[in-house]
């Protein structure tokens, strides 16, 4: 006979705690004002920094005199680059796996030129920020302006930026499967588009900053940092400080947000580690609003033209895709600049049947702020891509787009399968993802309440789109590449003699609830209340090595190994249970804090007893036993080079054609994402994404001049989506666990971001259509609505 | 970023804080709500080398009194949205409230430091101007004047108050039977400055509009009082008035563009809430 436990839902068993919706502890802090960021720290005899930044996109600086500004009050030096020298080295941003990518030698501070504007030229180090400000006007530069490269067509016929280059081109790549020639020449039809995704950045509510201190009597560099990775930003202090490992400690404070901001080298947080190291005092620097517009990593910047070609049943026979992306003047490091349009090449078209595949990426050098990995990294623009064709194909053979996407969505069950690209996928749900996509939109409804608005005059459209999401990656994304980036994470899980627990993770909190996961795994795992159980993360010295928070890689990854290590306690302590009150392990489960019979749910002595004899009363135990109640175990993923996450999104939008403007009415979104730990904050990760992906789609773009001016650096000109335009988010799941764990998790962090651009897209076609007007440029501005109206003779101006 | 230092001086009357404007002149700025000005001082677009705070010293009080509408300098957004007086004497204003920013702000922004910043874009110096409002002006040297609402928008946040004045209130005439007033605006997100904005009031007797002013905001330096919008709707029925004022605007506006709106697009815009506007006064 079964025990009564397998009869019972997961989340109904005793203690199960995986798969229950609670709110993180640490909200509670936060919300109660007990947060502790970077900004809060102020060591004693702490310089404060702030950078004077290239006003020119390109520019060859003349004359740099910073003596009447180290005069003023309060200023303790003014370091130029050559200052930096003796102590930290240039860095490249390329990967040994992306093959022929290039790019130049970055230092922390401009060179006798600037390459973008915002670039960090001389640092005033003084007793406050508003001191060291004060000064900044007081250093003399002189700037001969040098042409400017704004546009990534025009920068690839243009002078190289960096004369030893050669040339603009950074990377490019042709990924082609099947015979395209031949798939395109025996079509029913073919459709093809440009689409243009805008650029646009992160905008984490808390900004940048790094507070560095060199101790020279231990000869160590202490480095607080908001940052995603710390292991990976200590490596490349050690490497770039010519210090030993033991010499560097990186410690995260409360980090407001990240995004996929947080993870790159950047000039005056390096700048800043240079300085402690060569002064010997602490150095702080906290980016403002606009320095953050001018200098944090932007994204998105492409520029596609794809085709897709399908037989007379609506079958998709081939895709062809050409994209181009300006990325600014360097490839960031140790991430790249290139990963971004290279999932354009990987992704596109990953949820389709086809028989012929070809996408070529261009990545082209400009004089505007470096671009780098930002939340979906090339997951909107390859599915905006592909979901704009799929309309454009539907209406084409005359299928509604949902019939047209269950003719050709991948079969469930035919796994594994491969991409178009290549790249294998382990185990997706797209039919069935679609199909309840449909249901929770009552869909066949939707239509008919779009008919009878129209015919009262009122414009809906209603977009759909299918997707794949990278989450868990291996080795495979960036290890190979030689970069010092790990994707396998560690935790260490402690029993304590009153019976709690202690987790450390190589996971990073952000604000996304990573703590409250890996709390709720070790709970299940050990039979306890999540709030007896601590977690400690972001201490390159108090934490195994490991990863960190990118890629929606935390729960799966970090979440595998802290349900490893917690597994791997419990049998320590059963072990030890059963040692001493004789009776098999096997025979032992941990619930509700305590040692229980597992067949009847006795109890037989509480992890507190367990903890009391393990560590104080070793005289009371069977000879022979030593209790280990720490365990510590890593995971990473090796079968895979990613676990895919899938699902489905929708949108619901008013267009007035009058003004242009569209209203946002309601989205929904069906997610696939394996085992869900704690599906409150699954749903709200989802539906974050979804707000970043509308801010894609209809707000957000970094502007720039033809001189490399940045247009729009507040929050009043750079327009983040905000509540009241946004709609509902209904959320749903599927479960798909990935066999190459035993919690079954893939990531979630990033699915709203990746589809939301391409769901609002296809809503706004879909209300468009009705004119005969049709728009891919992103964001979906209100002129360009009433331009493509216009175009299509719409209105009468 | 970090404001520039400066010296702060807290008023404790008006007569006090005028007493200190007479000293500082050009070198003070008045510290109201706060809501434009700590910003600016932040992003060092304004050093000025003394603030006097006014948040103390009175004055934000609404009255409706002898077929007046008086608001004190430092009635806040929120206290006007919230007011019954102003619901019943001024609708427009009332409607005008929920556009302005977000509720933090309304909580703090005064409608004294709206009209005496003079921003283009804001809805109180437009809806100021659609009801001819007066502006109450007083300094130490020359006591009290009041200025109508069409002479105190001189230009880009320039008025008529001069530098050793400070605005004690606006006084609106109170609507009159058959009056209608409307406040639309188009702004991208909610509570953003408008692309284009309009306040408009006009009498309607027997379904004619007469006596149409439309304030346009954020289409130029100052609030535009559309005049040729007016006199084409003159008499004319709804649906012809509010054709009529939408044709004429071009010869009223001339706005500028913005990196995503041109200004081909913002008069484009301005006509649409245009005609609303006017069709609003008859639903």
């Amino acid at each position: 006979m079964s025990p009564p436990d397998a009869l019972l839902h997961a989340v109904d068993r005793p203690n199960s705690w995986i798969g229950r919706a609670r709110p993180r502890e640490q909200a509670k802090r936060h919300a109660a004002g007990g947060g502790r960021f970077l900004d809060d720290l102020e060591p004693p005899r702490c310089l404060h920094a702030a950078f004077l930044r290239s006003p020119h996109a390109h520019a060859r600086l003349l004359a740099l005199d910073v003596t009447a500004a180290a005069s003023q009050p309060g200023v303790f030096r003014v370091l130029v680059g050559a200052d930096l020298d003796p102590v930290m080295t240039p860095w490249v941003g390329v990967l040994a796996h992306f093959k022929g990518l290039k790019s130049a030698p970055q230092y922390p501070l401009a060179r006798g030129r600037a390459v973008f504007q915002g670039e960090p030229v001389a640092m005033v180090l003084a007793a406050s920020r508003r001191a060291a400000e004060d000064a900044l006007p007081h250093i003399h530069a002189e700037w001969e302006p040098l042409p400017v490269l704004t546009d990534p067509e025009e920068s690839l016929a243009a002078p190289p930026i960096h004369a030893e280059l050669g040339d603009n081109l950074a990377f490019t790549r042709t990924a082609e499967t099947g015979d395209l020639q031949a798939a395109f020449a025996r079509a029913h039809a073919v459709v093809e588009s440009g689409f243009e995704t805008a650029r646009h950045t992160g905008v984490t509510l808390e900004p940048r900053g790094v507070l560095a201190h060199w101790d020279p009597a231990e000869e160590r560099l202490t480095v607080h940092h908001g940052t995603q990775a710390p292991h990976m930003m200590k490596e490349i202090f050690v490497r770039h400080l010519g210090l030993a490992e033991e010499q560097v400690r990186v410690i995260c404070p409360d980090v407001g947000g990240s995004y996929g901001v947080k993870i790159h080298t950047y000039q005056d947080e390096m700048a800043c580690v240079a300085a402690a190291r060569l002064l010997a005092r602490p150095v702080k620097f906290v980016a403002d609003r606009l320095e953050s517009f001018q200098s944090d990593i932007h994204a998105r910047e492409h520029r596609v033209h794809a085709r897709m070609a399908v037989d007379a049943d609506g079958r998709i026979l081939a895709m062809d895709v050409e994209d181009l992306t300006g990325i600014g003047p360097y490839s960031v490091y140790p991430r790249t600049s290139a990963v971004e349009g290279n999932q354009v090449v990987n992704l596109s078209g990953g949820w389709y049947t086809m028989d012929a595949y070809r996408c070529r990426l261009r990545v082209a050098f400009t004089n505007k702020p470096p671009t780098c990995q930002y939340r979906a990294v090339g997951q909107p623009v390859a599915i905006a891509l592909t979901e704009g064709l799929a309309d454009l194909a539907a209406r084409a053979v005359r299928l509604d787009p949902a019939e047209f996407r269950r003719r050709n969505l991948m079969p469930d069950g035919e796994y594994p399968a491969k991409a178009p690209s290549g790249v294998p996928l382990e185990g997706l749900s797209h039919q069935r993802a679609l199909e309840r996509l449909l249901e929770i939109m009552d869909y066949p409804a939707l239509r008919r309440r779009q008919a009878e608005a129209r015919a009262a005059g009122r414009h809906l459209g209603i977009g759909i789109a299918s997707f794949i999401e990278v989450t868990n990656p291996s080795a495979m994304f960036y290890g190979v590449g030689g970069a010092p980036i790990s994707a396998q994470d560690g935790c260490t899980v402690r029993l304590e003699p009153g019976g709690s627990a202690t987790v450390a993770s190589s996971l990073t909190e952000q604000g996304q609830g990573a703590e409250a996961v890996l709390a709720q795994v070790t709970a299940d795992a050990l039979g306890l209340d999540p709030a007896r159980v601590r977690v400690v993360t972001g201490d390159t010295e108090r934490t195994p090595y490991g990863g960190g928070t990118w890629a929606s890689r935390g729960t799966g990854i970090g979440g595998e190994a802290c349900l490893r290590a917690a597994r791997g306690l419990s049998e320590n302590i059963r072990a030890l249970a059963g040692a001493v009150l004789q009776a098999d392990p096997a025979t032992l489960d941990l619930r509700d804090g305590a040692v229980v019979d597992a067949a009847t749910g006795t109890g037989r002595m509480t992890l507190a007893e367990v903890g009391r004899l393990g560590y104080m009363r070793g005289d009371l135990l069977p000879p022979g036993v030593q209790p280990e109640l720490s365990v510590t175990r890593h995971f990473q993923t090796r079968q895979y080079p990613f676990a895919f996450a899938n699902g489905a999104q929708g949108c619901l939008l008013e267009l007035d054609p009058e003004t242009g403007w569209t209203s946002l009415l309601k989205h929904w979104v069906v997610e696939d994402c394996g085992t869900l730990v704690n599906p409150l904050l699954v749903d709200e990760q989802i539906r974050g994404g979804v707000v970043q992906g509308i801010g894609a789609a209809l707000f957000e773009e970094c502007l720039y001049d033809a001189d490399g001016n940045l247009l729009n650096g507040t929050m009043a000109d750079y327009l983040v989506p905000m509540a009241v335009e946004m709609p509902d988010i209904e959320v749903a799941h599927l479960c798909t666990p990935t066999a190459e764990s035993a919690l079954g998790a893939k990531g979630a962090g990033e699915a709203g971001t990746a589809a939301a651009p391409a769901a609002v897209m296809n809503a706004l076609n879909d209300a468009l259509a009705h004119f005969g007007a049709r728009l891919t440029t992103m964001p979906f501005t209100p002129q360009r609505v009433l331009a493509a109206l216009d175009a299509a003779g719409a209105t009468a101006r | 970023m970090k404001a520039a230092a400066f010296r702060y001086a807290r008023a404790t009357s008006a007569a006090h804080a005028q007493a200190l404007l007479a000293e500082h002149g050009e070198d003070a700025r008045l510290l109201a709500g706060g809501q434009s000005l700590l910003a600016a001082l932040n992003l060092r677009l304004s050093e000025p080398a003394i603030l006097i705070d006014i948040g103390r010293i009175g004055h934000a009080a609404i009255e409706a009194r002898d077929g007046r509408l008086r608001l004190s300098a430092l009635a806040t957004h929120a206290a006007i949205g919230r007011s019954a007086a102003v619901a019943e004497a001024a609708p427009m204003l009332a409607q005008a409230v929920p556009h302005i920013a977000h509720p933090a702000i309304r909580n703090r922004g005064t409608i004294g430091g709206s009209l005496a910043l003079g921003d283009p874009a804001a809805e109180w110096p437009a809806c100021a101007l659609a009801l001819n409002a007066e502006i109450v002006l007083a300094s130490a040297a020359r006591g009290e004047r009041r200025v109508s609402a069409e002479d105190f928008f001189l230009g880009l946040y320039s008025t008529a108050c001069a530098a050793d004045e400070m605005v004690l209130a606006a006084e609106f005439p109170a609507t009159a039977p058959n009056e209608r007033q409307v406040c639309l605006e188009l702004a991208r997100r909610r509570g953003d400055y408008a692309l284009v904005g309009v306040a408009a009031s006009a009498k309607l007797e027997g379904g004619r509009i007469s006596g149409l002013r439309a304030a346009f905001f954020g289409v130029g330096a100052t609030p535009v009082l559309a005049r040729e919008a007016s006199r084409a709707a003159e008499g004319a029925t709804v649906a012809e008035a509010a054709r009529a004022a939408a044709d004429a605007l071009g010869r009223d506006l001339d706005p500028p563009g913005d990196p995503t709106t041109d200004g081909a697009t913002r008069l484009r815009l301005a006509r649409v809430l245009m005609r609303r506007a006017v069709e609003a006064m008859a639903a």
